[in-house]
């Protein structure tokens, strides 16, 4: 089998949140005195963003692997954890064979030039007082690959390659000289000059006006077939991942929902998630329905992601299996209360806040003799839920002044192979 | 024919420049009517936010502004700071890309319906301000239960809805939303543009929908007016103008978006012109494959090729 160019292994990337002593302390008595809603008995940990939790994928030479999802999905961050250009939490990185994981800052330095980036905004990525000659010219003295006459020479003929022609004009010229399309040829430029293996494209054309976002992607596409390149292209937009990818991996939340050939996945997508995103693409033909049902509210933080499947509280087909929880019977109260269900305004539900949430389970606290009366209510509104949640809670119980509802525990989550590709979903 | 609600007759916007006044807007005219949406599309300095923000009075001091732009029969061009402020709100209502720059972050979202409603209607007492903010919210989709909440413990696309709740409160006539969902991910920009047209339903409103993403427009627009450096140069029925465009630009702007169908990647040659000192006569025909002698000496006059269809092309006959 031929190595990869790139071998991720359960990627995890998490980044504190930062708080200062204060509110660090204040929340650490918080979750001391059992107020803050967190699992009984578990020590108090600074909180995490969970961008990237648990990722892995290869990349064989000369492919073009689309790394697609909404913003904090956690595309960027992997993108940038795979160049080692952040530090990791977990998981391991080979990279043409070799494993740079662990491997430190100098010893990476050599293969630097193999793996390169480019970035969204072109005009954030060039130093403004360096020419466009210097700055694309820079990798190579950086490196020590040539002499400034020599590299100048290298400069001017990738500068003819990604279009930025008359070369000898643009090398003087600054960025705020240039187009912006015209900028992000220069970074191309600048990728390419050190003959890189890997490139991670961090959206692009996202930047870049509808007009010229073809021939840069062309660009990209012509360099590759030429250098045999391989690139990891990261993109928020499903229609230009579509056209540039050969396979294309759907991120939400910090994990891979969904991968495949990227005519299969567009074809018959597999998971709820892509196929949502998918549909909600607007496409300029007017007189086009959207047959779909959008799924409800917006990507949770990452901090606390969903248990089970990360995507079931907006899942329109979710399994009563799928990881419900505490917070999604809060949830289902603030929504009921939106549409003012008769079950939601009863006044022995409660307001939303009286309701406390630890893991798989929700409480309220009532005065004693009214709690069998709050445990009907909630039966009574529990009529109205959508099966599959209504079905994840395992009892509606009293117990002292409490009532309690507790969920079941989910069915583990593997990824499956589901014709060609992998899907992380317990429908397969 | 409906009412019509808003009317530019040759606007013109220029900015001054230490370099010269810069025609963001160049003579422009389209109407809107009573509960319709257009859509006005464009690249990066087509000029069409300029339109919007020449429409709400929000261009900068020293810009010119010529020509002439009736709100309802009455004249805005000219009109004094004061003057304009009380129009804003009731008559007219604005949503931007970034909801989070347009709340206070010291003010729970109560308190901003508060002060929006009092700044119209001093009578309004605080009970009936909170009353109509929940209602409001309520039919964006935002639990009563959130009023006191401030704007940082909500989510872009429910900030959003937040704003456009707002400028609905006042029941203003006509809406202007420049990139109302540019900042947000593909499905809750899904569900916004699900409510931007369920407003015109239920509010009878007109839309001024200012955007740079055809699709949107293919989705929740009635007309189109597309934008080239600082002129319209084609409006219509969004059916026709998408599905049999006029003009070279439409037609490279069409066919240079990357959608699902895409079957092959097209772009338009060259960049768009200088506003400081745009092209003669036509100012697509540095760029345009079909451009004769003509195109660079007159500047062609907007013509209806088919009812209700515009384009400004000499040659708009052989695409039609």
């Amino acid at each position: 089998m031929i190595e990869p160019v790139l071998r991720i292994e359960d990627l995890h990337v998490h980044f504190p949140v930062k708080m200062g002593l204060v509110q660090f302390a204040g929340r650490a008595l918080l979750h001391a005195t059992g107020s803050a809603g967190r699992e009984e008995g578990e020590e108090y940990v600074r909180p995490r963003v969970h961008a990237v939790d648990g990722v892995s994928f290869n990349l064989n030479r000369g492919e073009i692997l689309g790394l697609v999802g909404e913003s904090g999905c956690g595309k960027t961050t992997t993108g940038r954890a795979v160049l080692r250009l952040l530090r990791l939490t977990k998981g391991r990185i080979v990279f043409e064979g070799t494993d740079i994981t662990g491997l430190k800052e100098k010893d990476l330095r050599p293969l630097r030039p193999r793996m390169q980036i480019i970035f969204q905004d072109p005009h954030a990525a060039l130093n403004p007082s360096m020419t466009i000659g210097r700055s694309i010219q820079d990798p190579l003295l950086v490196h020590g690959r040539a002499t400034e006459k020599e590299a100048r020479e290298d400069t001017l003929a990738v500068m003819e390659e990604v279009g930025l022609a008359p070369a000898e004009d643009l090398f003087n010229k600054y960025p705020a000289d240039l187009s912006g399309g015209q900028q992000q040829r220069a970074v191309i430029a600048r990728a390419i000059i050190l003959k890189p293996s890997l490139i991670v494209a961090d959206e692009p054309v996202a930047m870049l006006d509808m007009s010229i976002r073809a021939r840069i992607l062309e660009l990209l596409l012509d360099l590759k077939r030429k250098y045999g390149l391989t690139y990891l292209f990261i993109t928020h937009d499903l229609a230009t991942a579509k056209f540039v990818c050969d396979r294309i991996a759907i991120m939400y939340l910090g994990r891979i929902v969904e991968t495949g050939p990227a005519e299969a996945i567009y074809r018959d997508p597999k998971h709820p998630y892509t196929r949502a995103l998918i549909a909600a693409i607007p496409v300029p033909e007017p007189g086009r329905t959207r047959e779909v049902t959008l799924p409800r509210g917006e990507v949770p933080d990452a901090i606390t992601p969903p248990r089970g499947c990360r995507f079931h509280p907006r899942c329109p087909v979710a399994l009563p299996t799928c990881g419900w929880e505490g917070r999604d019977f809060i949830e289902f109260l603030e929504r009921e209360q939106l549409v003012e269900s008769p079950g939601a305004s009863d006044p022995n539900i409660g307001d939303v806040g009286e309701w406390k949430v630890h893991g798989f389970v929700a409480r309220r606290s009532v005065d004693a003799g009214t709690n069998e009366r709050v445990a009907d209510a909630v039966h009574s509104l529990l009529q109205r839920a959508p099966p599959a949640f209504a079905h994840a809670i395992a009892s509606v119980s009293v117990q002292d002044r409490d009532v309690i509802v507790r969920f079941r525990a989910p069915d583990p989550l593997v990824a499956k192979e589901v014709e060609g590709r992998t899907v992380e979903c317990l429908l397969y | 024919m409906s009412e019509i609600v808003l009317e530019a007759k040759d606007l013109r916007v220029h900015y001054h420049t230490k370099r010269g006044p810069v025609k963001a807007v160049d003579g422009v005219t389209f109407d809107l009517h009573e509960g319709e949406t257009v859509g006005v599309v464009g690249e990066t300095g087509s000029g069409k936010s300029t339109l919007g923000k020449a429409i709400l009075g929000l261009v900068p001091p020293r810009t010119k502004i010529r020509g002439s732009l009736l709100l309802r029969g009455r004249e805005l061009t000219g009109l004094s700071d004061g003057e304009y402020r009380r129009l804003r709100g009731e008559d007219l209502a604005l949503i931007f890309q970034d909801p989070m720059t347009r709340l206070d972050p010291l003010m729970t979202i109560r308190e901003h319906f508060i002060e929006t409603l009092k700044s119209h209607d001093s009578a309004v007492s605080t009970e009936g301000a909170s009353k109509r903010a929940a209602e409001v919210l309520r039919s964006m989709g935002i639990p009563e239960s959130r009023l006191d909440h401030y704007p940082h413990e909500f989510s872009g696309g429910m900030r959003q809805r937040i704003m456009i709740a707002m400028a609905l409160v006042l029941r203003p006539k006509l809406l202007v939303a420049d990139e109302p969902t540019t900042s947000l991910d593909v499905i809750v920009e899904a569900q916004i543009l699900e409510i931007l047209r369920d407003l015109r339903r239920a509010y009878a409103m007109s839309v001024l929908l200012i955007t740079h993403n055809l699709g949107i427009v293919a989705e929740v627009c009635d007309r189109t007016a597309v934008m080239y450096a600082g002129k319209i140069v084609e409006l219509g029925p969004v059916d026709s103008v998408f599905r049999r465009p006029i003009h070279p630009y439409t037609q490279g702007l069409l066919a240079s978006t990357i959608h699902l169908n895409t079957k092959e990647l097209r772009s338009i040659d060259g960049l768009p012109p200088s506003l400081l000192n745009p092209p003669s006569g036509c100012r697509f025909h540095p760029r345009c494959a079909y451009a004769k002698e003509i195109c660079a000496q007159q500047e062609p006059p907007m013509v209806e090729f088919r009812p209700g269809h515009f384009a400004a092309c000499h040659f708009g006959g052989d695409f039609v």
